[in-house]
């Protein structure tokens, strides 16, 4: 098997790799929001502490 | 308790409290990560490479390596979301409460991806990207039901208050469960019936099944990653005036 004919898909190549990508996407997402959202949260505790000292 | 070992029962404990509940999913991250990550080459490469292409379908069939299990995992979590909301509402346990709440995105997340790829799927082999079919309905209603809880927790600021109506809410919703799984069998539409998950044997080739089940335990683990990191994210918010936070952040300078 060679690689143009594994991205070809056997000419389903758009519907195959669109599910594949999107769903990449998506998964991505889904675990760099709550990472991002709590460095930001303990950033925000960290100053609140600092100005307070 | 006679019903769980002794052990188990101290671990449960144990996960129940806040600081070792964020410590211990911490260092389970990492693990958790690299067991996800070796089950996804796995199953890509016995899915996109090695099985054989569809005698009917041809390679597009190869989106089921993701429709499938995503369409579990719409399910699966979402038991979990309502087990994890009722074990909350009955004995008060606020990492149960969590769970629940932690779990509606990414059950959302699979719901959607299931939508998705069928649809890439169905235009090509249906000639329809949509149709109001049984399965597609349903799945569509979980979907919203997802979406239900999480606005309705985001909408009540008392975070105890909300977790108590986003457990009936989601008890509720479970009603939605079976018919989701039935729904190709009740009704007879487009959506084709099971081939794996029905009493005789699953009527795909091993090279197919395999990659596939692969995929599934995958995206389980993919579950607890994504769940725990909201959680983590979750118990932060919630436990933000607490004397262990205040440590915790202080020891790591």
């Amino acid at each position: 098997m060679n690689w143009q004919d594994f991205w070809a898909m056997g000419g389903y190549a758009f519907y195959v790799w669109m599910a594949y990508g999107l769903t990449l996407v998506i998964l991505v997402i889904n675990i760099v929001i709550p990472v991002w959202q709590r460095k930001r949260f303990i950033q925000q505790i960290r100053n609140r502490q600092k100005r307070s000292n | 308790m006679f019903l769980v070992p002794d052990s188990v029962g101290r671990f449960f404990h144990r996960m129940a409290s806040p600081p070792h509940f964020y410590a211990f999913s911490g260092r389970l991250m990492p693990w958790l990560g690299v067991i996800f990550l070796l089950l996804v080459g796995a199953g890509l490469y016995g899915g996109l490479v090695l099985a054989p292409p569809d005698y009917q379908q041809g390679d597009s069939y190869r989106i089921i390596y993701i429709h499938v299990p995503s369409a579990w995992m719409s399910l699966f979590i979402y038991v979990m979301m309502a087990a994890a909301g009722v074990i909350g509402l009955v004995w008060r346990i606020k990492l149960a409460e969590i769970v629940a709440i932690s779990s509606a995105p990414v059950g959302a997340a699979f719901t959607f991806i299931a939508l998705v790829t069928g649809s890439l799927w169905g235009k090509p082999m249906w000639g329809t990207w949509w149709v109001w079919d049984a399965r597609l309905t349903s799945e569509l209603i979980l979907l919203f039901l997802y979406l239900g809880v999480m606005a309705l927790y985001s909408a009540i600021d008392d975070k105890r208050v909300a977790s108590k109506a986003v457990a009936i809410l989601a008890l509720v919703g479970v009603v939605n469960i079976p018919v989701i799984h039935y729904s190709v069998e009740w009704w007879n539409t487009l959506h084709q019936g099971p081939t794996v998950t029905k009493m005789d044997k699953p009527s795909i080739h091993i090279s197919m099944l395999v990659p596939l089940l692969t995929m599934a335990v995958a995206f389980k683990f993919y579950y607890l990653i994504a769940m725990l990191q909201r959680a983590r994210t979750e118990l932060l918010q919630r436990e933000r005036n607490s004397q262990w936070l205040k440590k915790l952040l202080e020891s790591e300078g």
